[in-house]
Formats: structure tokens, sequence, C-alpha cells
């Protein structure tokens, strides 16, 4: 049996080994060729590890590269990145959170109607409101704004987060809230005091996974957004687009690690909430 | 003046569902009421009720003679005790019990004086600065009483709270409760599906079936004077022997046909045949309970005139230390007899046991009710109702 159970054994590792150089592998050609100069770029070799490592394509990418028509870097929509996706995140988590709450508590006629139309709208293409949006915006005066731009990705938040919230909360049992407003607690001091408290694993899940698609949308960036708007996912693509002769792969690879770093962060520092988050029930016992 | 009075209370889901069909219970301020029953026969949805987690159909309930329909639970005055004992499991227990005074707006050393001395009457002092998760069953039932007990309600609810508790942390449980109810004397309004419990513990119990009261008396009354099969046969353990029979005359009263497997006979009952006369030669069940059957040393001694020996065949013993059960077959049917163990009695032998009929009771077969003595009585203003559904209004109850 033993010569069996190796074979088997060396095939497996064997492709879990090749799947991950495959995924791997154009990770590793984009950082190490971020960290080479224009030289060592045209001598061709791919693959190799730079023989001089320099940050000088970081820093063009954060600071000097050309956009379109500005050349003042990423910067700028780095920071409107930033600017749009914490409101845009915990706006939606907390309005998903209330509406969990009252969707799985808290009967009323239509309830379930105005569930089910929740869940269609998180089924909706996003190519396909594009233009009622874009009306939408430009009635309140939103077009080509952050605060435009925020409102998006809320409404479209809410769908997914308002299911993450009311899945949780359902494992919260009744009795706890018979027993509170038994008290003499009302809608608001029950959610503050009980259900609150009980949500933090939910919360991260929610926050993790809102962060990663708000912060990684390309879609509405480049429909909803103007000139000065514009989030850090779209100044990557003009900037890779633009080119002024010689093509600096070097600044292109760096601009898009500087782009991806800050979901790869969130992943690692609370990739484990993440997973923690979804296993959890509410309350033990 | 009347602790808890329910009149007239109807419950109808929107889907259609009737679920309570006209209850109609009232208990002096003080008292130990018990709503008993199997599952499904509406008492937790009455309690709901009473405490307002539910609307109320139709009816009144009234809480020390004020009616409580549209008042939101936390203006009735009430506390209640859950089965799963509903900690908050982010508070530790000093915060639980004081959740409610905090929303009352009680002043914090006000606060802290009740929850010391709630902590102090149930033995909890020590724990005051734990959290839910961090007891045992048996402490987090105290938390909730005291959760319950800092509120010093006019009435207090309880919903089936001894059900997550094991056997004997049951039995302490228990006596607790009753200690404190006498200590208190507040009104009390308990739900259990367990009839021990409601025993032990009730003044007045309230038997439920699908939706309709079966009967609403004292404990003892409802153990010796049952008014239908259905209460007959929940309460007492083991449950009542039900022997179904032919009645017949014999003299100037009458008696049920017998076959024990070793014989047929007539077995005379202390009912007079002028009496019954409308069930003369039909079918009737007749409820016996275990400890009216018995040997010769355990015959009580009220039962002198009304014994006779029968002989029947042992099918299977169980040996419960003071007593053994005697599992026999009458009429086709299983028939437990209890005896005492010095007796001695062996599967497959015969055995001569003593029947003791002064406190049968006949009833109906087809429909379940009592026809061998009047059946309904009033109880403080209440009606009870039969399975039959008609209220059988005779004027004097039954002791």
């Amino acid at each position: 049996m033993r010569p069996s159970v190796s074979f088997h054994r060396v095939m497996i590792y064997a492709m879990l080994i090749g799947f991950a150089i495959f995924v791997l592998f154009p990770i590793y050609i984009v950082v190490v060729t971020s960290f080479k100069d224009l030289d060592e770029l045209r001598r061709g070799n791919m693959l190799a590890p730079p023989e001089f490592w320099t940050i000088a394509a970081w820093l063009k990418a954060w600071g000097t590269a050309c956009t379109g028509v500005r050349c003042d870097g990423l910067q700028p929509y780095f920071v409107n990145s930033v600017r749009m996706v914490i409101p845009a995140v915990l706006i939606s988590s907390i309005v998903g959170s209330i509406n969990g709450y009252v969707l799985s508590h808290w009967r009323f006629r239509g309830a379930d109607a105005l569930f089910t139309m929740l869940l269609v709208g998180f089924f909706i293409p996003y190519q396909a409101i594009l233009l009622p949006a874009a009306q939408f915006l430009g009635y309140f005066e939103l077009a080509n704004t952050i605060p435009g731009l925020i409102l998006i990705h809320v409404v479209y938040g809410i769908a997914f987060t308002t299911l993450l919230f009311r899945n949780y909360y359902v494992s919260i049992p009744a009795e706890l809230l018979k027993a509170a407003r038994i008290d003499g607690a009302g809608f608001f001091t029950i959610y503050r005091r009980i259900i609150l408290p009980l949500s933090l694993p939910i919360f991260m899940v929610g926050i993790i996974w809102q962060f990663t698609q708000i912060w990684n949308d390309f879609l509405f960036g480049v429909v909803f957004s103007g000139p000065d708007a514009r989030p850090v996912t779209v100044a990557l693509n003009n900037l890779v687009n633009t080119s002024e002769g010689v093509k600096e792969y070097n600044v292109d690879m760096a601009a898009a690690l500087i782009t991806a770093l800050p979901t790869l962060l969130v992943y690692i520092i609370g990739g484990r909430y993440f997973v923690r988050g979804l296993t959890a029930g509410a309350v033990k016992g | 003046m009347a602790g808890l009075t329910i009149r007239n209370v109807f419950k109808t889901y929107p889907n259609g569902v009737e679920v309570l069909k006209g209850i109609n219970l009232e208990i002096e301020d003080g008292q130990f009421l018990i709503l008993v029953g199997s599952s499904g026969c509406g008492k937790s949805t009455l309690l709901n009720m009473i405490a307002g987690l539910e609307t109320i159909t139709q009816g009144e309930i009234l809480i020390h003679d004020r009616v409580v329909n549209n008042l939101p639970p936390k203006s009735r005055d009430i506390a209640m005790v859950f089965q799963s004992y509903a900690l908050y499991p982010s508070m530790t227990v000093r915060d639980n019990i004081s959740f409610g005074l905090q929303i009352r707006k009680v002043p914090p050393a006000e606060q802290k004086k009740i929850v010391d001395k709630v902590a102090e009457l149930l033995q909890i002092s020590h724990l005051l600065d734990r959290k839910p998760r961090q007891l045992s069953g048996g402490q987090r039932q105290r938390v909730a009483m005291g959760r319950a007990l800092a509120r010093d309600p006019a009435l207090f609810l309880f919903d089936e709270p001894l059900s997550n508790l094991d056997a004997q942390l049951r039995i302490e449980m228990r006596a607790e409760i009753k200690l404190m109810h006498k200590r208190l004397g507040k009104t009390i309004c308990y739900v259990t599906h367990d009839q021990i419990e409601a025993m032990t513990l009730g003044d007045r119990i309230a038997v439920m079936k699908d939706g309709v009261v079966q009967q609403f008396a004292p404990p003892q009354q409802i153990y010796d004077s049952p008014s239908n099969i259905y209460v007959a046969g929940f309460i007492g353990a083991p449950a009542m022997n039900f022997i179904n029979g032919k009645l017949v005359e014999s003299g100037a009263m009458t008696g049920i046909e017998i076959d024990t497997g070793l014989g047929r006979s007539v077995l005379n009952l202390s009912f007079e045949a002028t009496q019954l006369r409308a069930y003369i030669d039909q079918e009737v069940v007749l409820g016996l309970r275990p400890e009216r059957i018995t040997d010769q040393r355990s015959a009580s001694p009220d039962a002198e005139n009304s014994v006779q020996k029968v002989m029947m065949q042992v099918d299977v013993i169980e040996p419960t230390g003071p007593d053994t059960m005697v599992f026999s077959v009458l009429n086709g049917k299983r028939f437990i007899s209890r005896v005492h163990p010095a007796c001695n009695p062996r599967p497959s032998e015969p055995l001569p046991l003593l029947f003791d009929v002064s406190k049968a009771v006949l009833f109906d077969p087809k429909s379940g009710a009592r026809i061998d003595a009047p059946v309904a009585f009033r109880e403080n203003g209440a009606q009870a109702r039969g399975d039959d559904g008609g209220a059988r209004n005779m004027a004097a109850g039954v002791r």
C-alpha cells in the first residue's frame, strides 16, 4: 500500500505547486519589474530579479507620472479613493446592519416582499443601471463628484450588507428581544445595547468585503467621476495608457502595486476575522 | 383583588389559524396559576398575550383589575422568566439584572441596592461580574429569576423555566420557586408541560388542549376528579388506567364487565344504576389510578367497603424502590397496578389484586366527558369547558 499512497501524494503536491506557480508568477513579475530601472528593462530578462534594486519607478508612479492631462502621479487620485471608500463602507455597513436587524426580528406586512426586492437588486448587473443612475446623479447635482460616487456605492452595497446582517441576526434568539421589550427597551435601545455588541464579527466581514469591492471598482469610477473625483483605479488605467514615447513598464507595475496595496493590507490584517466572522454564530449556547 | 383575569380571550392568527378559543380564568392576588398541556395547546401563546408580546384578537386581560389589552409590555408591571433564560450575552450579570432598572432611570445608588439584595436572595452575589457564557445552567436560571425579581412587578410570568435543566437541578429549582412564592406572595402565572411541576407548584391549575381550557381547579381536585379523559390521562404518573367495557346492572348498583385473560367477571362499581340509566349495556371507559389496585398489605384504610379481589396475570414488573409497578392486561389493554415490593410479583404468574373502586371515574367513550358525576363547576368565576364544547352548568362543585 505504501508506494500507492506516496504516488498520490506526489501528484497532489505537484498539482498544488503547479497552480501556485501559475497564480503567483504574474505577481512575481510585477513586483520584480517595479524595482528595476529602464536600462535593465531594455536589456530584456523579464524573469530575473533586479541587478540594482531601485525605487525610482515607485516615486515616479506616486508623484510625477502622467495620467492624461495632469502629471502629478497617482497621489491625488489615491486620496480621492480614500475619501470615497471610507464613508461608503461605513454608511453601507451601518445601514445594512439596521436593515438586517429589522428584517430578522421585527415582522411587518410586506417584509418578505421588501427583502425579495433587495435581493433582486443584488443580482442586477451594474451596466444595466448606468444610464438611470447618471440621470439621477445629474438631477441632484451630484454628477462627477465624490459624494455622488459615494451615494452610488452605498446604494449598491446595501443589497449585500442587508443580506449579510440579516442572515447573521436571525441566529439571535427571539426570546432575547422579548426579554428586552419587557424590560422596557425600544427599537433603538435594543439595537444599541444588545444587537450591536454582538455584531463585531459580521461587521468585520461586511467592512472587509465592501472595502474590497468599492476600492477595486472600475465601472462606477470611470462613469460617474469627473477629472477631479477620479478614484485610483481609473487613474491607473489612464497612467498605463498614457505614453510619452517609451513604455515605462516599471512605472506601470509600481502604479499597479500602489493601487492594489490597500486591499492586500486589509486582507493580510483582517483576513482571519473575515473567516471567523463568516463561521461565527451570533450567540453561543 | 384579582391578581390576573382572563376574560373570554380569543386568538386567531392572520393566516386564519385559531389558537385560543374562549379562555376564561381568574386568580386572586398572590396565587400561583399553572397553565399546563402538551405542545400546541396554546399555553405559551396565552402567556405571551398576558405579557403583551402578542396581540389579543378578542376579549380582555386584566392585571390587578386593570385592563392591559392596549398597554405595551413595559407598562404592564410584569416580569418574565424564559425557558432559554434569555440573558443578554454581552453584559455582566449585574448589568443583566439592572438593565430594566436602567431603562426606567432608577438612580444608580438605588439600582445597586436592588441588585445586591436580589443577588443575595438567590445566592449569586459572587457571580455578579461574570458574563452569562461563564455560568452553568442553574446559575443562568437564577440570574434570569433575579432579573425578574429586581423589577418587583405585580405579576410574574414563567415560560417553562425548568425545561432546560437536568432532573436533579429541576427538583431543586422547583422547591426554590415555591419558596420564593411563599416568601414574596406575588401573583404568578407559570406555563409548563410537566404535570409534576403543575401539581407541586400550583394553587390553581388550568389544563389546556387545542386552545380550550379542559379543567380549571386546585391540584387535588384535578387529580381526584378530572372532568374528562384528557385531564385524567394527563395528570398523574404513572397514568390512570382506562378500561373499555360494558356497563351492566349489578343489583341496585352498576358494574363493568372485565376480562383478565384468566377469566371473565363483573367488577362492581359504587355508582347507582339510576344515576347512569342512559349508559346501561353501553360501552363506557372506567378510569382507575394504579395506586388504587394493589395487594392486601397496601390496601388503603378508607377503601374498606369498596374493595374487590381479582386474579390478574402479571406481564412485566417495574421495581421502583418503594413500590413495584405491575403491568397486566385487562379487557385487552395494558393495565398498571402498584404493589408493595415484598409481595414479590413474578412475570407470567397470577397475582391476586385488590381493586378499590371508591375513587373510580367513568367516561363516555366517544366524547371523553365524565359521566358519573356533575362535571363543570364554577371556580372564582371561571367556567371549565369539556371536550364536547358544551358547558355543563351544574350547581354544585365536585369535592
